[in-house]
This record gives structure tokens, sequence and C-alpha cells, in this order.
């Protein structure tokens, strides 16, 4: 029983999460919290409301994307550590076409997510093709680029000719631009406050961010998945990911897989940034440390396994932990490095999970062994 | 009582099991003293893991071992040593730019004052001990300098420097000459006269019958018998091996070859170091005949058909495949030509490990409308599996449901056949095999030189890379002979031996290969 529990890989997953959650009660009560309060809060009062779901729902999209963009790389045997950088690129090109280009609604927010994915995208075949023609490691070169554009971005938020006077922020996007489902004009105007009045559930969701950004998650989602498993395409990329050698041999061409790969999962990354912008960021500003929806990508590609539909899943369950802790930290005062630590156990735990069939098999042996 | 001797060692009923596979079960080994003793099985019958128990490296989950009459616990190679039980790697561990004493002392080194290495005394004490053994080496020599064949010396000074009565060598010939295996013979045999006791892991029968006293084969972990050498026959013992009767040779007709289909002028190849490797290489392998080439690792094979193939670039020459120009050519343009490679490294070039059998049968073939469609190339997933179905049926791939299994999973065997099958299949005008059945069972290697035999006589070249004599010797029409670079002889199999094949292959014998031969 035990040993098929531990062999299958759901069960696994179930059992690192009560892994993080367990060894997160225990941090809690050492640092003088109730683990009871704390998780109550977490699951009772956040999910009580319509309001803090659609708010999940909301901050999910960007960390879906990221994931998207580090496990579809992996699948192909390359590690995408740039999807930060990915996704600053995004956000660039969403906050400059938002405010700089005037075009009608619909077509805008389109043209800007079909620009931002290929510059995300152009951004991850870079460090591709510095890997394919002066062998340098993707790990390495992403997080250069990490910072490069890092700097871009402060660079363009801080230009004179850019920045709001007075601010240290780029000006916001046209609201043709906007991706949200419910405009803000229309939050304000006469009709708008009756329905919020008339409705006060279907109000406290229409007043949160939800935009185009969530289903386009989704959509990705599934579409990187059907590329990789459904087609020639990925199937060269991952041939190449697995075995780069047998792959030359067999004839396909390596270089040009690796750059294709990279270039969608920078795409992805891309995409992210631009729906954050679209959605509620509305422009660039001056970026003190890095936003680190990037570094979420790697840990909700982690907790998927690196496949791109349970990517859709894990960025949820992550940005549920995320705003779990949050409020746990408004309501009884933790701090979020502890919410942080329980988030770390349980990526943690899922990526030692691997060892569980191991475990199987060692506890077998014990048992025969033992007779 | 008192009559028998106390063997040297004895092993009782050893079990060992890894994950999911029994690699050991109740395998009894018993080795009288002063004899050479094989251990005899296909790959995976569990001969080296039984010695790997022995020498200390793997724990068993049950059994006893004997040492001399004495129960003894073997928990690490330091305890096998303190037993007097040596081992000789089938890959030596040796330093490579230490000199050859420093590496026999090597943990035992003889000091003077305060830890400084007499150097002298080493030397000497080397040298005489060494002509002790009648083991021939220069103590000064640095092990980078020196023959794979030195370097097993080497090795079993070593051990021997330990006083190992007992010495266990795994799979010693694999990387000889066969001159150097009959010097390697001599003097297991003339340790045997000092008292010594041999194990040699082993699946050629012809050395078992050339050197052992006894033989014990094992069959997937499972113990079969104990014979003694000078009281069966090699197929006797073939069949103890493989379970049922086997032909020890591969039937072949006589055929007519046709024209020439690959063709190669003037080949010079370099190493990734920009070492030359290839120097000047010309043949021909004509349709409808086995051409093979012999030689001994490491003299050129390896850049020879990576140049062929399209994996690495040739410095000059030409190369050309029924007509069509493949110097330095892609991989996918020379598949286009129609000439197909079982690659010596299956794992790394043949197969995606982590793919499944259905996804490596089509490595080659995705981008066929069967396969893939036209537009977006939407993997036709039904077509794949029917046609992997398709191969593990006429090839005999097992298990008969590997299509969605990972290649990871399947015996090496089963992996080389789903190559062979992938290869085959294609229908090439030319196929080249390298070390085609290196490291496969007795029955995996019947299959595949059958296969290579019935492409031949379909009308196809096929070009033999092997460092096997016995398997050159079966299969070519046509010997060719590769020595640091160079084609030094062209044999007739029917009118040579394995003697003259090996001075060849050592480099102390060469013809002068008329450059005529080849008109460019």
């Amino acid at each position: 029983m035990l040993k098929r529990f531990l062999k299958n890989s759901y069960s696994s997953i179930v059992l690192a999460l009560l892994f993080g959650f367990v060894s997160g009660a225990i941090i809690l009560a050492i640092a003088g919290y109730s683990p009871a309060e704390a998780y109550g809060i977490m699951f009772k009062t956040v999910l009580s409301k319509p309001k803090y779901i659609a708010q999940i729902i909301v901050n999910a999209a960007p960390i879906i994307l990221t994931g998207l963009a580090v496990a579809f790389a992996y699948n192909t045997g390359l590690f995408n550590i740039g999807a930060e950088g990915q996704y600053v690129a995004g956000t660039i090109v969403a906050a400059m076409l938002g405010h700089y280009l005037p075009l009608p609604a619909v077509i805008h927010p389109i043209f800007i997510l079909i620009v931002a994915f290929i510059a995300g995208g152009l951004l991850g075949a870079l460090a591709a093709w510095l890997k394919n023609r002066f062998g340098i490691h993707e790990v390495i070169s992403t997080i250069m680029l990490n910072w490069i554009i890092f700097y871009i971005n402060n660079f363009l938020a801080n230009h004179p000719k850019i920045k709001v006077p007075g601010s240290v922020h780029s000006p916001e996007i046209r609201p043709s631009a906007s991706l949200l489902f419910v405009s803000k004009e229309f939050l304000r105007s006469d009709s708008g406050r009756e329905l919020i009045k008339a409705k006060p559930v279907l109000g406290q969701i229409i007043r949160t961010p939800l935009s185009w950004g969530i289903p386009l998650a989704i959509v990705l989602g599934i579409v990187y998945w059907f590329i990789l498993k459904k087609t020639r395409l990925g199937y060269t990329m991952r041939a190449v990911g697995l075995n780069k050698d047998a792959a030359e041999f067999s004839g396909i061409p390596v270089k040009k897989n690796v750059f294709s790969s990279m270039f969608f999962a920078g795409g992805a990354a891309g995409l992210a940034g631009a729906i954050v912008v679209l959605s509620y960021g509305l422009y660039i500003s001056t970026l003190g440390a890095q936003e680190g929806y990037g570094w979420d990508g790697i840990s909700v590609s982690l907790i998927a396994r690196a496949n791109p539909i349970a990517c859709i899943f894990s960025g949820i369950l992550f940005a549920f932990l995320r705003f779990g802790g949050q409020m746990i930290q408004s309501r009884i005062q933790a701090p979020t490095e502890i919410i942080n630590i329980m988030i770390g156990s349980i990526v943690l735990a899922i990526a030692v999970s691997g060892l569980l069939p191991r475990l199987a098999d060692y506890l077998e042996r014990r048992e025969k062994s033992n007779v | 009582m008192t009559e028998e001797r106390v063997p040297a060692v004895e092993m009782r009923g050893i079990d060992k099991r890894f994950a999911m596979v029994q690699a050991l079960d109740k395998v009894n080994l018993r080795v009288e003293k002063g004899t050479i003793h094989a251990l005899l099985g296909e790959n995976g019958a569990g001969k080296s893991t039984l010695m790997k128990i022995l020498y200390g490296l793997y724990a068993a989950d049950s059994g006893e071992i004997l040492i001399n009459g004495q129960p003894a616990e073997i928990k690490s190679p330091k305890a096998a040593i303190d037993l007097s039980i040596g081992m000789v790697h089938q890959h030596f561990m040796l330093v490579q730019n230490f000199s050859i004493a420093e590496n026999i002392v090597l943990g035992s080194e003889p000091v003077k004052g305060l830890g400084v290495l007499d150097r002298a005394a080493i030397s000497q004490e080397i040298s005489a001990f060494a002509t002790k053994y009648g083991l021939d080496v220069d103590p000064e020599e640095l092990i980078q300098d020196v023959s794979v064949a030195t370097q097993q010396r080497v090795e079993i000074l070593k051990a021997l420097y330990r006083g190992a009565e007992i010495l266990i060598l795994d799979e010693p010939t694999a990387v000889l000459t066969p001159q150097e295996i009959d010097s390697l013979f001599k003097t297991l045999r003339s340790l045997k006269e000092e008292g010594k006791t041999i194990i040699i892991i082993t699946h050629k029968l012809k050395e078992i019958k050339a050197v052992a006293d006894y033989c014990t084969i094992l069959r997937r972990g499972v113990f079969i018998d104990t014979v003694r050498v000078d009281s069966v026959t090699e197929a006797e013992l073939a069949e103890k091996m493989v379970g049922r009767e086997v032909k020890l040779s591969t039937e072949k007709a006589k055929i007519e070859r046709g024209e020439a289909l690959l063709k190669i002028r003037d080949l010079y190849v370099d190493d990734e170091r920009k070492i030359e490797q290839v120097s000047g290489v010309s043949l021909d392998v004509h349709a409808g005949e086995i051409v093979a080439l012999a030689g001994i690792d490491g003299n050129g094979q390896s850049e020879l058909i990576d140049a062929i193939t399209g994996l690495r670039k040739a410095k000059s020459g030409s190369i050309s495949m029924a007509g069509v120009d493949i110097y330095n050519q892609p991989p996918a343009k020379v598949h286009q030509a129609g000439l197909k490679t079982i690659h010596e490294d299956r794992h790394r070039r043949g197969l995606v490990l982590d793919f499944t059998v259905a996804e490596n049968t089509v490595l080659e073939r995705y981008e066929e409308q069967e396969f893939s469609g036209q537009g977006i190339g939407v993997l036709n997933w039904a077509n794949i599996r029917r046609y992997a179905q398709s191969l593990i049926k006429r090839f005999d791939i097992r298990p008969a449901d590997a299509a969605a299994k990972k290649a990871r999973q399947l015996s090496g065997g089963n992996q080389q056949k789903i190559i062979v099958a992938r290869e085959v299949d294609q229908n090439p005008h030319l196929l080249i095999a390298c070390q085609p059945t290196r490291g496969l069972d007795v029955g995996a290697i019947e299959f595949v030189r059958k296969e290579l035999v019935a492409q031949r006589d379909a009308g196809k070249g096929i070009f033999l890379v092997s460092f096997e004599l016995d398997e050159v010797l079966d299969l070519a029409d046509r010997i060719l002979v590769i020595y640091a670079g160079e084609i030094v002889a062209e044999l007739d199999p029917k009118a040579t031996t394995e003697t003259e094949i090996g001075l060849y292959m050592s480099g102390a014998k060469r013809d002068s290969l008329s450059e005529e031969a080849y008109d460019a």
C-alpha cells in the first residue's frame, strides 16, 4: 500500500505539499505564532471572498507564463534562468507601445502582445545564439542578460524624455491598450456604480484587475504542451534536449532547435510582462531590485515537474500561497519570511519527491532481507 | 574430510538485488587454490556483480563468503586487500602522469626521513618485483606513455604488490591484440605456478579453453554449473551459457559483389586536439560485400567513421556515396545519399534513451508524411506506434510491449535491435556497422550478425568496424587493417589467420598498399 502510494507521482506531490505545510507550521510555532490561526486565515479567509480568489487568479497569470518559459526550455534540455529579463523586456515593450503607439482598442493590445512575445523570444534566442556560436552555457548568459535588461529598463524609466516629471516611472498606457475585462472608466461611471451596488459579489470581482491575462496563460499552457508532445517541432526539440549527440547523428539540426526552444520559452515570459503592464502595471518604473516573476517561474515549473499544463495549476497554487502569506502577515503580523520559508519547503519537498519511488524500493528490499 | 583441499574462495548462496532486478540468486562459487577459474556468462548474468561482492565493492543481500576456509566479511576493497584479494578492473584505475613505479606503490609508498619519497629505492624494488613475476615493465615510464597492455600489467603488479594471493581480472582481454592476449595468458599461467589463484571474468569461450582450469557458468543471476574446462567443448559451454544451442559461426552464401558504393580517397582527419588520426585512408566498399575494418581501438576508426557520417569535418580528401559527394556534408545529407550507420556508441549516438522505443524508431524518419503529415507537422502517433510495433515484431525486440517503454528500460541487446531495425528498415544502399555486437549476449550477437549477412545478400554494401577478430573473420568478405590512422593491409579472410591480422593491428607488420589500386 505505502509503496504503491510512494511510487505514484500525484501522491508524491500531495506528500510534498503536506511536508511544506507541516514545516511551515513548525516554523510559525517556533516564531511564536499559532499555526492553526495562520492556516485558518490562509484557507478560510482567503477562500471565502470572491475578490480574494479573483486576485489570486490575477496574480497567477504572469507566473504561469514565466513558469512556462522555464518548463518549455527544460523539456528541451535547457535551463532558462532568463525568464526574469524576458519578462522585463515584455513590460518595456508594453509600456512603450502602450503609451506612444496610437492604435484602436482590441487591435492595440493584440499588437502589443505579439511584439512583447517576440521581444522576450528574441532575448531568449540571443542566449541560444551565444550557446550555439560560442558555447556559452545558457544559465550564465541568461543571468547576465537579466541584468542588462534590468538596467535598460531603469535607463528608459528614468529618461527625461520618457519619465513622468516628478516620478520614477514612464507614463501610463492608453486605455485602448488595456487587457482588463471591465474598464476603470466603466467602474467609475454611473451604470458601473449601480451594477456594483446591485450585485455585490460580482462587484467585488470586477473591481479586481481581472483581465485577458489568465485565459491567455491557460491557452498558452495548452498550446505549449501540444507543441512539445504532438508536433514535429516539439519532437525534434525534445530529442535535442534529451540527447543532443543522437539527435545530431540522426540528422536533426541541433542549433536550430536550441534556438527555437529558447524563442518559445522567452516569448512566454515576454507575454507575462505585457500582461502585467496592460492589466494593472500600466507603466515601467525604476527598479530597485529584480521583480522576481522569472524566479517564481522556476518554482512554478519545478512544482509542475516541467509539464506545461501542470504549470497552470502550480501557478495558481503558487499565487495562492503568496497571497495567503500576505494575508497572514497583515492579520497576525507574522513576517513574510516565514511564509517564504514555507513556500520554499514545499518547492524543496517536491524537488526531492522524485526520490520517493526509490524509498519505496528500499523499503521493499529491507522487508525481504528481514524475512 | 582431511583429504579435501580447502578452496581459496567459497561463496555460498549469494543473493543480490538492484531495485527491480535480481542480479544474483543464491549463487555458489568454489575456486580451488592455485587454479585459473573462469566465470562465464552473458551480459547481465551477474559475473561482475559477484566479483564486486567478493572485492567488497557491493554488499550481498544474503549469503556467506569463505576465504581459505575462514568465514569473511568483506565490507570494502580495503578489507578484500587485507584478505589478499586483488582485482584488475576492466577500466584501469591508474594515475596518468605518474610513473609505473609510483602507480604500483601508491598508497604504501616507502619513504625515508620525514616522508620524502625514496624514488631510487622504489624503482629498484619494482624492477626486481616485476622480473620475479616475468612482467616486463620499465618502472620509470609514465603511464600516459605506455600501451594498454602495459597498463594492464601495471594493474596486475599493483595487485600483487599489495600481497594478492587471489587475483580477479574483469574482462582482461577486451582491449588487447591476439599477441598481447597470448602474453597475458603466459603471465597468468606463471602466476598459477607461483601458487596464486586467479579468477577471470569473460564471455569469450576460446579464451576459457586456452587458459582456464575450471569454469563456472552463470545465467541471468543463477548458478548453472561448474565444469572442468578440459572435459567440455566450446559449443557445450555456449549452450550452458545461453540455455539453448547456438551457432558459433554465421552461414554465408557466396555472391558476386557489385559496383563500388562508398569511395574514400586520401582522407585526412584530425581529432579535437588537432592531432591527425586518419592519415591518407583510401578504400572502397562495394554492393554485396562485407568489408571489415580491423584494428585496435583508438587507431583512427572513430574519426574515420565520424568524418564519413558528417559528425566531424575532414581535413582533406574525398568521400562519395553511390556517386554523390558526401565529403564534409551534414548527417542529414549523408542519410539522403543512402548511407546509414549503426554507431559504436549506442547510448550516446544511437538512441535517445529517455524517448520511448516508438519515438526512437522514427528518429530519422519523423518528417515523412506517414509520421507527421504536412503543414505545421502534427505527429501521427497512431502511425508511429503501429510502425514501432511492426519493427518490434519483425526484429523480435523484447518485451513485446516495448513501444511505449523508454529505450533506457530495455536490455542492451534489445536496444541494439532497435537501432539495427531502424537502420535496416530504411533500406540503405550501404550500412556502416561499428562494433555492432559490443556488449551483447550470444543470442543478440547471433541475431545482429545474421541481419548483416542478410543485408549483404540483398545486395547492400556493409562496412563493418570491429575490434573483435572473431567477428571480422566470421563476417568479412574482405578485411582491411587500420593502424595509426593508416590502412596497413588488405586481407582475404580465407587466406589469413588471427595471428597475422594481429601483427598488422599492432603495427609489427605492414604492406605497402599500392596507391594505384584506387584510381581517383
